[in-house]
């Protein structure tokens, strides 16, 4: 297809659920009811570290109004010491991190929960549950966790033969690392810090669950796959996946952070238990103190280069927060950090350790940022010292399609090269800065996925289209579909539907994570089109009494081709389903399949802050985000990917962390003391939209939602750097940090 | 404790409801009215997702007892379409792809809306601070404020 006369694809067509979000008919996870319902609460540990001697929930149950109480005890038993792997999760610590069992693990875990008649009484019955504990000394920083005396969370995970909190590793390597430092003419090393974050998304976590006497359950709720709330609720609760219908609710923002489950199997079992539906809502400090966050960190970074720009050797070291429970992502950080570069020696170790924190939950690109950001200031030290502009020096220094990558692969057709060039030539990189002004850049990578999708497209009885895929849509991706769609069958693009089908609607489909929805969904779909069109080409062949082969498709018609061109008039969709029933019944087309290809995405970004010294506040003054997107279906909301992964990139560089007091608790678990960056903090953020096909996918699409926010962090703390001329290893580099700093 | 009864207007009509003095506008809207347009995020006025305006001033509406609402004029979002037609911010916000999940949007729309009513020129950075008490963790805001200058400009030139 010659790309300019695309009628849909590239084109910033209006979403078709857009009506129903600008008008409040759409419906999240918190905004439906059942007749019956009734509501539930979780209790929640008082303690970061401490063991359950028992639960005694007697008074709780007698209380008027109170239908059922919900301890782990109703949980299916997996052993502690056992693996029960669903997909990247290990079951063993979900169900316990939904319901502890043994021991509580940090201040906010849930013990218990209790269905009511109404909220109130619910907590009020949750404060009459009984809880003996025998309570611990707890490690909250990661240096208080690895010590040797260290309280330890699990102790029968061993590192080095002995009980520890860290609970995995991970190790990249090429080249030999020795010689390629002793190659260098200069090596700068240094260590860092980062704080832990939160997602943020605004929709808190919320279900309406209701199972029948013969266990036929319906869950509504809002998640980043139906299909994992499916699964994970069955493995906890013992009801197996065909009883089960998990229903997508809209979702109010994800980012990594609603890929697991946190109220679906305990709403489930006080339903089972009250015969009632049974609605859960988590507040703002709930979501806070035990949901999410990502891993806060501490690295080391080791680069050496020669004088004439080349780098040798490069060495990181990342210890990531995983909270309770094993699962950091230090693949996120040890595998991609390296990734723009071509560098011939190279070493990096993961090292994953638990603490007395909520379990971590993925974010946008997990691990990721906290890998480039050690790695992005030290490349800009290298550079300066070398005393070469550092988008020349990584343009040096770049991966290109046949590069050996140091987390493996050997890279295909790829753009990271076009976004310097594209960064280079932009005109943010030559305009004026004012005094105490500065300008960084950073680049980043983030590997992208594709897995297991399902897709249906239906020709509507009147001749349009309805397409239906299995992956909630949180940032717009029906309308890129749509736009394939529509492209594809050569329909105006409002004659397509898009819908997201529950568990019982739509062939299993993997979670929207990772930047594979748009990726795999197309694929998919533009298969399913595809038979469609080959049907209705058939079914023309029938009218006209003709080779099928001797049609062809186009601008929504039948056409005959060939010898036959012109003996027949076009017949048009809307004419063919008329006939549908006739020529041989409903017209229509599925397609699933574990899909492969997504390439990884990188992006290169240029940022500019102002520092008031008076106030220790930076501010983003401009901020210029290129990136390989593949191929925009959409171009206005790949934009909008962009944006708001830098900006959470720009929250997480400049104000936001998790604070832990010294009980252990978490001291800012809501938006006034967790400031995320609200819209008069920010310009408008200017992005570049590269374009280098994926040649594995039929569109060209790479993932766009993950990458943006890896190179925020080091970009900023590069323009700092360059505003005022200092360092900081730290993040959030927040007012009283800035100020301590400067009157040093 | 005896539920108090209000007699208030909703988007032009009139409305009565039983209310707990505790309960704030928000629990009525969503709970007891079933108007789950208006959000609920943080509950605590640091967000906007629940933005209603209450005799033309934007509130919080979980700020706001449901019982203080006794012969008041609220707006929310699902007053904002008039006569099945969108208001021109819905309008622009779609066109200017201004949300992606969304769950903001409705807090937004009606806090936009509230400052054309007063400003149908606002700059750049008067949007800006005038949105600052609604959060989105989505767009990074962007589009959000082109939508509203589009909006703005839409307004100025059928005026
Ligand atoms: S819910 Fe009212 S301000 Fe957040
Ligand atoms: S669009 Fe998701 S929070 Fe604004």
């Amino acid at each position: 297809m010659n790309e300019m006369d695309n009628k849909w694809i590239g084109k910033n067509t209006i979403r078709p659920d857009g009506a129903d979000k600008v008008t409040g008919r759409a419906e999240y996870a918190a905004d439906t009811i059942m007749p019956g319902m009734i509501w539930g609460k979780v209790l929640r540990s008082p303690h970061p570290h401490a063991t359950i001697k028992s639960i005694n929930t007697k008074k709780a149950e007698k209380l008027d109004g109170v239908f059922s109480v919900a301890t782990s005890a109703d949980c299916v038993d997996f052993p502690v010491d056992t693996p029960v792997i669903l997909g990247i999760q290990d079951i063993r610590w979900m169900a316990r991190n939904v319901l502890a069992k043994e021991k509580v693990l940090f201040h906010g875990h849930p013990i218990a929960a209790v269905a009511a008649r109404t909220e109130e009484i619910a907590e009020k019955a949750c404060e009459l549950i009984e809880v003996d504990y025998d309570v611990h000394p707890w490690a909250i920083e990661i240096d208080d966790a690895i010590k040797p005396d260290a309280p330890i969370l699990h102790d029968f995970i061993k590192f080095d033969g002995k009980p520890s909190n860290i609970v995995g590793t991970l190790e990249h390597k090429k080249g030999n690392i020795e010689e390629g430092f002793k190659d260098a003419d200069i090596i700068i090393e240094k260590e860092f810090e980062t704080a832990a974050v939160h997602q943020g998304y605004l929709e808190t976590h919320a279900c309406l669950v209701s199972v029948s006497p013969d266990d036929k359950t319906i869950i509504w709720s809002s998640s980043q796959g139906q299909f994992m709330v499916r699964a994970m609720t069955s493995f906890i609760t013992g009801i197996p996946q065909s009883s089960i219908r998990a229903i997508p609710a809209e979702i109010g923002g994800g980012f990594g952070g609603k890929t697991i489950v946190y109220l679906e199997p305990v709403a489930t079992i006080l339903s089972k238990k009250s015969g009632r539906p049974v609605k859960m809502v988590m507040t703002r400090e709930e979501v806070m103190r035990a949901s999410g966050p990502t891993s806060g960190s501490k690295s080391k970074v080791k680069i050496g280069a020669k004088n004439d720009g080349k780098i040798t050797a490069a060495q990181g070291t990342f210890y990531l927060q995983a909270g309770a429970f094993p699962g950091a992502p230090i693949r996120g950080a040890a595998g991609c950090c390296l990734a723009p570069y071509d560098i011939p020696n190279a070493h990096t170790f993961g090292y994953d350790v638990v603490s007395n924190r909520s379990k971590v939950a993925a974010y946008r690109a997990p691990g990721a940022p906290i890998g480039a950001y050690a790695v992005e200031c030290v490349i800009d030290e290298v550079a300066e010292a070398l005393k070469i502009c550092p988008l020349e020096f990584r343009l040096k220094n770049a991966a290109k399609q046949g590069t050996k990558a140091v987390h493996g692969p050997t890279y295909p057709v790829m753009g990271y090269v076009e976004t310097l060039e594209a960064c280079l030539s932009h005109p943010h990189y030559k305009a004026p800065l004012k005094k105490l002004q500065g300008r960084g850049y950073a680049s980043g990578f983030w590997f992208n996925a594709g897995g297991e999708s399902s897709a249906q497209v239906n020709i509507t009885e009147d001749g349009n289209v309805v397409v239906t895929t299995g992956h909630p849509d949180i940032g717009g991706s029906r309308a890129s579909i749509a736009n394939i769609t529509a492209e594809l069958l050569g329909i105006d693009v409002n004659r397509v539907s898009v819908l997201i089908g529950d568990t019982a609607s739509i062939g299993f489909s993997n979670l929207t994570g990772g930047s594979r929805v748009l990726f795999a969904s197309a694929l998919v779909v533009t298969e399913s089109t595809n038979q469609v069109i080959d049907i209705l080409k058939d079914r023309a062949s029938k009218i006209w009494n003709i080779d099928k082969e001797a049609i062809e498709w186009e601008n929504g018609q039948a056409r005959p081709a060939g010898d036959n061109a012109g003996k027949f008039k076009p017949l048009t969709l809307v004419e063919l389903a008329e006939k549908a029933t006739p020529t041989g019944g409903p017209i229509g087309a599925g397609h699933q399949v574990n899909t492969v290809g997504a390439e990884g995405g990188f992006a290169t970004h240029i940022c500019d802050v102002e520092v008031d010294i008076e106030l220790g506040i930076a501010r983003v003054i401009r901020y210029t985000a290129a990136q390989d997107v593949g191929k925009a279906i959409h171009p206005a909301y790949v934009e909008g990917q962009l944006q708001g992964g830098v900006v959470q990139g720009i929250g997480w560089a400049l104000n936001e962390e998790y604070i832990y007091n010294k009980e252990g608790k978490l001291d800012n678990p809501g938006f006034l003391d967790y400031r995320i960056p609200v819209c008069s903090d920010l310009p408008m953020i200017d992005t570049i939209l590269v374009e280098v096909p994926n040649p594995k996918h039929p569109q060209g699409v790479r993932g766009v939602g993950e990458v943006p926010i890896v190179p925020p962090l080091s970009a900023i703390a590069n323009a700092i750097y360059n505003a005022i001329g200092t360092r900081f290893y730290s993040l959030p580099m927040s007012p009283p940090k800035i100020l301590e700093k400067i009157s040093d | 404790m005896a539920k108090i009864q209000v007699k208030t207007k909703i988007n032009g009509e009139e409305t009565e409801f039983l209310c707990q003095p505790y309960d704030t506008v928000l629990d009525v809207l969503r709970k007891d009215l079933n108007m789950t347009g208006t959000k609920e995020v943080c509950s605590t006025g640091d967000c906007g997702a629940c933005s209603i305006t209450m005799d033309g001033r934007l509130v919080c509406s979980c700020l706001v007892l449901a019982a203080e609402t006794e012969d008041k004029n609220i707006e929310t979002i699902e007053g904002m379409a008039k006569n099945g037609k969108f208001n021109v911010l819905q309008k622009t916000f779609l066109e200017h792809a201004a949300l992606q999940c969304g769950i903001c949007t409705p807090g937004m729309l009606v806090a936009a809306k509230s400052l054309l009513e007063k400003n149908t020129n606002p700059t750049e950075t008067e949007i800006r601070y005038w949105l600052a008490g609604n959060l989105c963790r989505c767009t990074g805001y962007d589009k959000i404020v082109k939508a509203v200058q589009a909006a703005a400009e839409e307004i100025r030139e059928n005026a």
